[in-house]
């Protein structure tokens, strides 16, 4: 077994036979990366602070993607019979705009604030799996890198992001673009499973003591409530996605209709995914800002409680309703029927949330500070998106408007208006936590104004021109067709065009203001808790360290922060504060952990993740390249395996100060 | 899990600290399985939806060679049962009985999946292909598969023995194998349902 | 690290102590046998209704059976009777999840109207 001995030096080489080190710890391919301020060290890192970094960058970097993809269609249709693109290319930019914009940016910007926030929320010191959370992320990189390689190699996908069979046969979509399309998704979808498994494990398992569940964050049970969604929702995404490339690559009959296929089976297993994906990509958004808002009304959230059941009761019932996106398929009086009925039902559990937010902040002092500003949006923008979402419910009226601009209305006025504004609510909300630095307000301000009339002016207008009856993925309006007056489609497609780059203006003075923010000598370190928060991610440093807590605390309230920060007077009633926030983790750390010993950097999970665009790329073009990719596979796993998720002391570089040798973590190989 | 010598207040691995008292490992693979109940359920029901649409080669219950298929269900049943003997000599740390038990459920996999082989190529002599008909793609890539869990529990199986032999597994032992035995048993019960709803009840 | 695992109780632990391991760890491997007797006799009923005509029992029987089958191995193999209830509400929540959804699933394209 030479090859599993660890070499002797400190780089990664294979071979070398060690001397003196027993067996039972000669574990592993490579001697384990050692910490170090390098790149290197984000490569290996297992910390769940710097990977939730990685897949915010990752996250926005799509996001620019997707958005030049947004701003090319909105090019195209900005005037009479527009020449931008042609319709094949067209085609392929919506398609890879709504696949970038779901899949590689709003769910793993969401994981980003999951990964970084959830562990300091409840107290622990790292996620349940910190290699499996490493080994998610690269999923999700490599997942991303090679859908969007299809752009080089022949052309994106271009069946539309619900890709319907059969439409998406080779047939009808010779090129790659599917094929690349399948295979990526099913990578990201590893990394979301993993995710999943792993943040649950977290919240369940890793609370700081005391920390019951009805005491987390909203923010904690909306991410619980999304990775249950994401556990049961991705198989069946899975199983869709095997069966397309089963078809595609192996000619089987799945959506084959001269075979007698039916292509529902495809909708059916598209939506059963994609709806519960529409609350995925939704509820960490209703969580962020329904941590914003107490914070920036000096209140607390009104029905706690309520809001943590509506998010599980919105979790449950997203499961009933997958058909709703299926009115005009011919499914059938009783199935349309109660499919209607459930789906208005969902509407009641979101209703809740929102006068919850409303009467959170019904007397409070309001704040007007920008990740408020965005939360308030939110409020509104989201209740827009869901009234337009309920005349979907009504079936006959669904049938007028499928595949209208008026859905597309509808879903940018739940996503951009929901889940974006709130993400950017998080970004300004607790950039001073992650990055020592609060975002310029100023610019800030400029920020969100510039993305909230944007934003109407893209999307509002096409409420009009879905109800005028403009087809859903048109490619060019002629201006004899527009009509006249006030409801042509001239009109308001300019309209439309002008308020997409007002749009992409705004979300450009984001990265000034981060850029400015960082480089300026002006701006000063954030104080350790600016805006008065609630929670106990606002209880350790700027950022936090490695281990996060210098001693875990226990937990006795709601809103513990707050509770050690202030003191209700029982005979005025009245809330004063008694405590500073650094006088509040003084006490906390003046008596330290000991022997707190954090999950060691692994090589092992960037190199599994590596393997799966091998055998990606290798069923597409060369089955021996997949052989390759499996044997890869196979490898890693095996070097992952044997690898003890924290390394023995004798094995560890010297530990940081602060932090005492002695014990380590234990995880099986699955950890 | 029982008290263990660590001292300080924040250990991963083990269940004695965390707020559930339970293992993560544990908890993660039984959601696993959860999660794996929508993948298998999602492939039968194409099954299900499919299985009568042939436009051309045989029927299902034309191919279906029952007393076959009941003794290879039979032998992967029973290695259920050495399984668990694994899992309890594991726990006893009898060590020559869990490697005993560990590499005779690797065998009746085995079978199973040389069983799975045979049954495909002779379907195929018969006129199914994999592209013959709705029958064929939805029936090959549900016990496919299928097929493809049980070769990759044997395959963890096999690891399992290599590696104890070397004592390389880190972490509980007896905790890696009760893991890979709900894989293991998991697999199992899927085949107890494809077993019932594919095989004996026909088109 | 190894050795923070090896507790004392478990050490105790001997091929005899049976009635100590059911309460702990589920059934004693006697008992285990016995679970899968019963499991092959389950089978060999299942099998029989290929050779005999079980007539309008015939579905049902082996509906049944199938369910009895898949219960008995997950409560008694998979230890899921003798464990944290947690484990049971994260396993069957997926299960009943993906029974409900494909069969609402499979009634939209009226599967079970086509049976009779």
């Amino acid at each position: 077994m030479t090859i599993i001995d660890r070499p002797s030096t400190d780089v990664a080489v294979i071979g070398g036979a060690p001397t003196g080190v027993k067996p039972s710890e000669a574990l592993g391919v490579f001697k384990r990366p050692a910490a170090s301020t390098s790149w290197r060290d984000w490569v290996v890192t297992v910390d769940h602070k710097k990977l939730g970094i990685m897949y915010g960058v990752t996250a926005f970097f799509f996001f620019i993607v997707g958005g030049v993809e947004a701003l090319l269609i909105r090019l195209q249709l900005i005037s009479p019979d527009g020449k931008v693109l042609n319709a094949d290319q067209y085609n392929q930019m919506f398609t890879m705009h709504a696949t970038t914009m779901v899949f590689l940016f709003v769910m793993p910007m969401a994981a980003a604030f999951a990964n970084y926030f959830v562990p300091l929320q409840i107290g622990a010191r790292d996620v349940a799996f910190p290699r499996l959370n490493a080994f998610g992320f690269w999923c999700f990189l490599f997942g991303g890198l090679f859908l969007n390689s299809s752009w080089f190699l022949g052309g994106g996908a271009d069946g539309g992001w619900f890709m319907y069979a059969p439409n998406s046969s080779t047939l009808f979509s010779p090129s790659h673009g599917i094929d690349f399309w399948t295979l990526g998704l099913q990578i990201t979808g590893i990394a979301s499973l993993t995710g999943a498994i792993n943040l649950i494990v977290t919240v369940l398992n890793m609370r700081a003591p005391g920390m019951k569940m009805m005491r987390m964050p909203i923010f904690t049970w909306m991410v619980l409530v999304t990775q249950f969604l994401l556990l049961f929702a991705i198989p069946v995404i899975t199983v869709a996605l095997f069966l397309l490339t089963f078809q595609r690559s192996f000619d089987a009959t799945f959506f084959d209709v001269a075979s007698g296929a039916d292509p529902l089976l495809w909708q059916h297993l598209f939506w059963i995914f994609g709806h519960p994906e529409v609350y995925i990509m939704i509820l960490p958004s209703f969580g962020i800002i329904s941590e914003v808002i107490p914070v920036f009304s000096k209140k607390p959230l009104f029905g706690y409680p309520i809001v943590a059941m509506s998010g599980a009761a919105i979790g449950f019932v997203g499961w009933g309703v997958w058909a709703h996106h299926m009115f005009a398929s011919g499914l059938g009086p009783v199935s349309v029927t109660v499919f209607s009925m459930a789906t208005m039902a969902i509407a009641v559990p979101t209703g809740v949330k929102i006068v919850n937010w409303v009467m959170t902040m019904w007397g409070g002092k309001l704040s007007f500070t920008v990740p408020m500003l965005f939360a308030i949006a939110l409020v509104v923008q989201f209740t827009i998106g869901g009234l337009s979402g309920v005349t979907h419910a009504v079936a006959p009226s669904d049938t007028q408007q499928t595949d209208t601009y008026y859905i597309v209305a509808h879903f940018h006025y739940v996503l951009f208006g929901g889940a974006v504004f709130g993400l950017f609510s998080g970004f300004y909300y607790w950039w001073p936590k992650m990055f020592r630095r609060q975002l310029s307000e100023g610019l800030g301000k400029w920020n969100f104004w510039l993305m909230l009339i944007g934003m109407n002016l893209t999307f509002g207008p096409m409420h009009i021109l879905g109800l005028q009856g403009q087809p859903r993925r048109m490619m060019v309006w002629t201006e004899a067709r527009a009509g006249e007056g006030l409801f042509n489609f001239g009109f308001w497609n300019r309209v439309a065009s002008i308020g997409s780059f007002v749009l992409g203006i705004g979300v450009l003075l984001f990265l000034v203001n981060v850029i400015y923010t960082h480089k300026s000598k002006k701006v000063a370190i954030s104080p350790l808790d600016p805006w008065d928060a609630r929670t106990l991610e606002w209880m350790t440093h700027n950022p936090p360290q490695e281990h996060n807590f210098d001693t875990i605390p226990t937990v006795g309230h709601l809103d513990e922060f707050f509770h050690r920060k202030y003191e209700t007077d029982a005979s005025t009633h009245s809330v004063k504060q008694v405590h500073s926030a650094e006088e509040v983790m003084a006490e906390l750390n003046s008596h330290p952990d000991e022997h707190i010993h954090m999950p060691s950097r692994s090589y092992w999970p960037i190199l599994l993740a590596l393997s799966l665009p091998v055998i990606g790329y290798g069923l597409i073009y060369n089955r021996m390249l997949m052989a390759v990719g499996a044997a890869l596979v196979l490898l890693t796993m095996f070097g992952w395996s044997m690898e003890p998720s924290t390394s023995p002391d004798e094995d560890f570089d010297p530990p940081a100060p602060g932090e005492g040798g002695g014990h380590t973590k234990e995880l099986s190989p699955l950890g | 899990m029982a008290e263990t010598a660590i001292s300080h207040g924040h250990d991963v691995g083990h269940g004695a600290h965390s707020s559930t008292g339970l293992s993560n490992n544990k908890l993660g693979m039984w959601m696993f399985l959860g999660s794996e109940c929508l993948l298998f359920g999602g492939l039968i029901s194409t099954y299900m939806l499919y299985k009568g649409r042939v436009n051309a080669g045989p029927q299902p219950d034309q191919i279906f060679d029952i007393p076959f298929t009941s003794v290879s269900s039979f032998i992967l049943l029973m290695s259920s049962l050495t399984m668990v003997l694994a899992v309890s000599s594991a726990q006893r740390k009898d060590e020559r009985n869990m490697n005993l038990w560990l590499v005779v459920t690797a065998l009746l996999g085995a079978t199973f999946v040389g069983g799975q082989v045979y049954e495909f190529t002779s379907f195929y002599r018969e006129g199914l292909g994999f592209t013959t008909s709705l029958f064929g793609s939805s029936f090959y890539t549900l016990t496919g598969f299928h097929g493809v869990h049980v070769s990759v529990g044997i395959i963890m199986l096999m690891a399992l023995v290599g590696m104890n032999r070397n004592k390389r597994i880190p972490g509980d032992r007896a905790e890696v194998v009760e893991l890979i035995g709900l894989y293991w048993h998991f697999v199992d019960i899927v085949w107890i349902i494809i077993f019932t709803l594919v095989y004996l009840i026909p088109s | 690290m190894s050795t923070a695992t090896e507790h004392p109780e478990q050490i105790e632990h001997t091929e005899h102590a049976d009635a100590h391991e059911a309460e702990h760890n589920g059934l004693s491997d006697k008992q285990y046998i016995y679970v899968a007797l019963i499991l092959a006799a389950l089978t060999a009923i299942e099998v029989s209704t290929y050779y005999v005509d079980f007539g309008p029992f015939f579905m049902p029987t082996l509906l049944i059976l199938m369910v009895v089958k898949f219960v008995t191995v997950v409560s008694y193999f998979m230890h899921l009777k003798f464990d944290n209830k947690l484990f049971t509400y994260l396993f069957y929540s997926g299960l009943l999840l993906a029974v409900a959804v494909y069969c609402g699933f499979l009634a939209t394209f009226k599967f079970f109207l086509q049976k009779g």
